[in-house]
């Protein structure tokens, strides 16, 4: 294993991470709900009665976030090369994968795993696996 | 009193998602990528988040109501059945090809990203798709069992 030194990130990534935790502890504490992104956007795609606006409010804090931290300091606009092809599989199965399996990586890897929850930890770890090993075949397999 | 903790918690996420490298799938795939160049960064993402959410995790369980006076969802299916299996590996697959997330995929259609678009627009098919074939869980909570 050769590590990546040129983009590693760890203060960034840890201060992200904090504020992802300080986040969903907010969400918890503030309103009982667990901060999964998959979970959040399926309830407005399947829509339950009454418990749609605050998933609308949320959705529309992270499409404010960008916005607003550009006050701050220059947000780094991202840069996303996969193919329309790939991007629509990409999508389709990461929308039916979080469905069926009732979470993805902030409602099963950080509020699951901090609830210390078998099932998330399960979870989890089987993601990560199937991520692994698709990155390993598309870019030291097939190419 | 909801929507404006649900507005915060949203401005939050998004900035914690920006500041750690998520919102970029190169980051993201770096990560994934353990036979190449390996960038663990994405780990501290996660330490980072559970270090914090450990703790507020901990407090929720021994409450019954939320601040704003709810009742506290806390999840409640306990089996890990085939669904859960089945889910997380699919979610994986499409995570290893694109390198996005539910969470970051929003945060760059705010970035106005159309690709991002592209991405969320197939996501929430797909989401419909898995509503429309019924598969679920044998037993669902009472509300938002799902994370």
């Amino acid at each position: 294993m050769t590590l990546d030194w040129a983009h590693f990130t760890p203060w960034s990534s840890l201060g992200g991470g904090l504020l992802i935790g300080l986040a969903a502890s907010i969400l918890i504490l503030g309103a009982g709900r667990i901060m999964g992104a998959a979970g959040i956007v399926g309830g407005v795609v399947d829509p339950r009665p009454g418990d749609v606006g605050w998933r609308l409010w949320l959705i529309a804090g992270l499409l404010l976030a960008p916005t607003a931290l550009a006050l701050f300091s220059a947000a780094k606009a991202p840069l996303i090369e996969a193919s329309w092809p790939v991007l629509i599989i990409a999508g389709l199965l990461v929308g039916f994968g979080t469905r069926l399996g009732s979470g993805c990586t902030s409602g099963h890897g950080v509020c699951g795993v901090s609830r210390l929850s078998p099932r998330s930890i399960t979870a989890t770890g089987l993601f990560m696996l199937t991520g692994f090993a698709t990155v390993f075949l598309v870019r030291h397999v097939l190419s | 009193m909801r929507n404006i903790i649900a507005l915060a918690v949203g401005l939050i996420f998004g900035a914690g998602l920006c500041l750690s490298g998520m919102t970029e799938p190169a980051k993201v795939l770096g990560f994934l990528d353990l036979a190449g160049l390996w960038d663990p960064s994405l780990a501290f993402v996660m330490g980072g988040a559970i270090a914090v959410a450990l703790v507020a995790f901990g407090l929720a369980k021994r409450r019954r109501f939320a601040l704003d006076g709810e009742a506290m969802q806390m999840p409640t299916a306990r089996a890990i059945d085939p669904l859960l299996v089945a889910g997380s590996l699919i979610f994986g697959i499409g995570w290893g090809l694109a390198g996005i997330c539910p969470g970051p995929a929003i945060v760059d259609v705010g970035f106005l990203n159309s690709r991002a678009l592209v991405f969320v627009v197939a996501m929430a098919v797909g989401m419909l798709a898995q509503r429309l074939v019924g598969l679920r869980l044998p037993a669902p909570g009472p509300i938002g069992q799902d994370a």
